[in-house]
């Protein structure tokens, strides 16, 4: 009898002790998050204020400066790249899911997996000779070319594994009305699965909103404030990669709040793709 | 003696290699509601997907022989004519998730494209809902989604939503089988009604159910069409001794 007892005691105390490890560790996932956080947050927040957003960077030895120029090209880079990589990105994704067993859908799945694992700095070799060394000149829209390479796994994947969740039961009421297909992918697929396929637009925006490998021999970088995207352009990851690594502190100040102007960014639109998949979300 | 509306002369139906319908002849009269029965497996719910062409869905499917609605083949005309012209109601309800109850009735309009003064959809949708005798119950949450329905209410905005195309003749799939008895009752009252101004086809594994609601039966058995009759006469007399064992429950 005492035997058992103490046998089910050290059964209880060894679950304490598996409980207990469970939550250190997955405790221990959320410590350099905060990290990074505190530290970027400690470090970048007294650079930030009015003056830094709107101004250029001021050469070394003058005080203050800004990172208008990086900001603006951050914003104008990813636009281009997201106008680029969105309807090709949703299109093939509906592609994907409305032919499962073809040969092509076959082999884009395979070519778009394959992208994915592509590292950035090789996206930005193949654009560097498709386009700078044709153009002749490093411009924004290449950065935005390279940067819509690595978008564009994240979209289509998204976009299709949304759609393929949708029930066949509702293509066939759209059918059924005599509905043609294109608007029953248009008028009753994707809105049904609107969800799910901005959320993986909001999110591929996120994740190369601080790419800074495919930008460094397309997009180049520029001191000056520039909106034409043929020309060279700078931008946050950008900024950050060249004034960290500079011997001046009023640079590394730069670079600072440059980092958390970008993960301000980064933070933003994953809260905004948590409520869109919340609100858009279509009860079926 | 009534005018047909659907007939089907020496119509057969393939998915690959897998013989379905076979050699089907059969001519529905207008106005009429026709059950079509038969044990799982035999092809019924085929052919009646056959008839507004929805089997092309699927892959590998193929079908041939004729397939008359009024006087002209389906397999001649294009499918959306077809679908437009010929209703269809699913064995689960599927109302648009994304649309109310309001606009999933007129959604044959709105999702085509096709612009109707407000005053005229209202009407398309008052009379559709009540025909499909669910007006009383929504009219005051029209612009609710469809969704928060019931099962049965939900069945019932499917029938309204068909109906708003004004088709001639109606598809059900096996409309029921998801539903509660009282559900499955209303739509059964609600047939009786609706074939003063529809044709009915109705594909049902209940022969309970087709004996209740139909005035002619079908019986397909392995693919075959084995005997159609009226529906008194089917129950009570059967000519085959197929439909005999059917009906007396030797198999199911």
């Amino acid at each position: 009898m005492n035997k058992t007892n103490a046998h089910i005691k050290w059964r209880i105390a060894k679950s304490n002790i598996a409980k207990t490890v469970i939550l250190v560790l997955a405790f221990a996932c959320v410590i350099p998050l905060l990290a990074i956080f505190f530290y970027i947050i400690k470090e970048g927040v007294t650079k930030i204020n009015w003056h830094f957003i709107v101004s250029l960077p001021k050469p070394v030895g003058e005080e203050g400066g800004g990172i208008a120029n990086a900001l603006l090209g951050s914003l104008l880079i990813v636009l281009c790249a997201s106008i680029i990589a969105i309807p090709i990105g949703i299109l093939c994704g509906i592609y994907l899911s409305e032919n499962k067993n073809t040969r092509l859908a076959y082999y884009s799945r395979l070519a778009v997996d394959i992208l994915q694992g592509v590292p950035s700095i090789v996206v930005g070799i193949i654009i560097y000779f498709w386009i700078v060394k044709e153009t002749q000149t490093f411009s924004a829209i290449s950065g935005s070319a390279a940067l819509a390479l690595m978008m564009l796994p994240i979209i289509v994947r998204s976009t299709e594994e949304t759609l393929k969740l949708l029930p066949d039961s509702l293509k066939e009421a759209a059918l059924a009305l005599g509905l043609p297909y294109h608007r029953v992918i248009l008028k009753v697929l994707l809105p049904c699965g609107i969800s799910g396929v901005l959320s993986g637009v909001i999110l591929s925006v996120a994740r190369i909103a601080g790419e800074t490998a495919p930008l460094l021999f397309t997009a180049f970088g520029n001191p000056y404030l520039n909106s034409n995207i043929f020309k060279p352009m700078q931008s946050l990851p950008l900024l950050i990669f060249n004034y960290a690594t500079s011997p001046y502190d009023d640079w590394h100040n730069l670079a600072w709040g440059a980092s958390l102007i970008l993960l301000i960014w980064v933070l933003l639109l994953n809260i905004i793709t948590k409520i869109t998949t919340r609100k858009w979300r279509v009860q079926l | 003696m009534e005018s047909t509306i659907v007939s089907s002369t020496n119509f057969n139906a393939w998915f690959g290699d897998n013989h379905v319908v076979k050699n089907v002849n059969i001519s529905i009269p207008k106005n009429n509601v026709v059950a079509v029965m038969g044990p799982s497996g035999c092809g019924k719910t085929t052919f009646l997907r056959c008839i507004n062409r929805m089997h092309e869905l699927v892959p590998n499917a193929k079908a041939d022989g004729k397939m008359m609605l009024d006087n002209e083949n389906v397999y001649d005309m294009h499918p959306i004519f077809v679908r437009l012209k010929i209703g269809m109601v699913f064995q689960r309800p599927n109302p648009f998730p994304n649309l109310s109850i309001y606009d999933n009735v007129i959604a044959g309009y709105k999702l085509n494209g096709m612009r109707l003064p407000k005053a005229e959809k209202d009407a398309i949708v008052e009379k559709s809902l009540s025909r499909a005798a669910l007006w009383n119950e929504v009219k005051d949450n029209l612009h609710k989604k469809g969704t928060f329905l019931s099962g049965g209410q939900q069945q019932r905005l499917c029938i309204a939503r068909a109906i708003a195309m004004e088709p001639e003749v109606l598809l059900f799939d096996e409309p029921t089988s998801a539903l509660d008895p009282i559900s499955t009752s209303s739509i059964e009252e609600l047939f009786h009604e609706l074939k003063k101004n529809y044709t009915l086809i109705i594909v049902t594994h209940n022969m309970q159910q087709a004996a209740r609601v139909s005035d002619k039966t079908a019986f397909f058995y392995l693919g075959e069409l084995v005997e159609y009759d009226g529906t008194k006469q089917m129950f009570t007399n059967p000519t085959d001794k197929r439909t005999q064992n059917y009906i007396t429950g030797r198999f199911s």
